[in-house]
């Protein structure tokens, strides 16, 4: 997957949650195919450069998640179910409107004048 | 045995100075500590007791279920905050020296680690830079099979770039059998290393616990969370 050297991590949110949003975002955009093999503990280590206890906590929760499964002395895949797939975009969609409602109320709109202006933005940017 | 160190009520004292004042900790094995605290903490005092090379003045210190001796020197690997290697070694001889000295010593490993630091056997100690001296150190130390590594202050005074590989290698020699105590005042760099941390202040410990548990308690990353408690104190 990644190989560049300089991950950078938000230091206020644990670093297993912003990993499993990293693969989930690749999963969603396709960089990662279902069925398609996580690198091991050891590799992914290395490449973002985090204590391997981490990357097992990572996998650890995604599997719990449903979002990968482990195959005995194969490694770990990403699911081939679709519904888990479709779920994770929707839950990250969630995430970004909900990031973008509190920064546009926090600057004084309201919900008509929200829905307006993006209405209106989406249509300036169709020409 | 799960837990590879205790420190139980430690207390260390030169002549009137508190050091030492009962600190507490237990690190499981597969794990790595940071051990995090300003200048003149306490923090070098802990690790030398651990390292086997000073004595607490009371209170237990356990590593692999016994008390420092022999046996913990044999599985304790250290690396000081000052160079230590003879001024006439060339590098090779430093990998001499430690062949000679520790049965861990896996010369196979030396060789992998200079090469990944990039360091040239043939090179004298005095000519190497700061940066190179703490690489090489780092590679010497880390190239015995030891159960507990004990870097003290690993990233004091290197470059950045240095900085990475130093961070690199210690990652590569991470796994579950092995633990590792790391002492920094160079928070930001290295926390994402860290499965537990400890603060220590004076001579005793202030916050302690598991690194991701407190960035989710606090909504702030260790570095800011050791600012900030320092600031206060």
């Amino acid at each position: 997957m990644r190989g560049d050297t300089s991950v950078e991590f938000e230091g206020n949110i644990p670093i297993y949650i912003q990993i499993m949003d990293m693969i989930k975002r690749d999963i969603i955009t396709k960089k990662i195919k279902e069925g398609d093999k996580l690198p091991s503990v050891r590799e992914m280590a290395d490449n973002l450069k985090v204590n391997p206890n981490t990357i097992q906590r990572v996998y650890q929760e995604l599997e719990r998640e449903g979002v990968t499964f482990t195959q005995r002395g194969m490694g770990t895949f990403i699911t081939k179910d679709k519904k888990v797939i479709l779920s994770l975009k929707s839950e990250m969609a969630k995430e970004v409107i909900i990031s973008f409602i509190d920064g546009i109320e926090s600057l004084g709109f309201n919900e008509e004048e929200i829905i307006d202006t993006i209405a209106d933005y989406m249509k300036r940017r169709e020409k | 045995m799960d837990t590879i160190l205790k420190a139980t009520d430690l207390r260390k004292n030169y002549l009137k100075k508190r050091a030492l004042n009962g600190v507490n900790i237990e690190l499981k094995k597969g794990k790595i500590l940071g051990l995090l605290g300003p200048n003149g903490s306490g923090k070098t005092t802990f690790i030398k007791i651990a390292a086997g090379i000073l004595r607490s003045t009371s209170g237990e210190l356990l590593i692999d279920g016994q008390a420092p001796g022999v046996y913990t020197k044999s599985i304790v690997s250290y690396l000081p905050d000052v160079n230590y290697l003879f001024k006439w070694m060339r590098i090779k001889d430093a990998v001499d020296f430690f062949n000679d000295f520790y049965s861990d010593f896996s010369v196979e490993k030396s060789k992998s680690l200079l090469e990944f630091m990039k360091l040239n056997e043939d090179d004298k100690i005095t000519s190497l830079s700061k940066g190179m001296l703490e690489k090489l150190n780092l590679a010497l130390v880390l190239s015995r099979e030891a159960k507990l590594y004990i870097f003290d202050e690993p990233l004091g005074g290197v470059d950045p770039a240095t900085r990475d590989i130093i961070i690199d290698a210690i990652i590569k020699n991470c796994n579950e059998d092995t633990s590792m105590i790391i002492t920094t005042h160079l928070v930001r760099d290295i926390e994402r290393l860290f499965d537990d941390v400890a603060f220590i202040f004076d001579g005793e410990i202030i916050i302690k616990g598991d690194a991701e548990e407190l960035r989710t308690k606090s909504g702030k990353s260790i570095d800011e969370l050791f600012r900030e408690a320092y600031q206060n104190v």
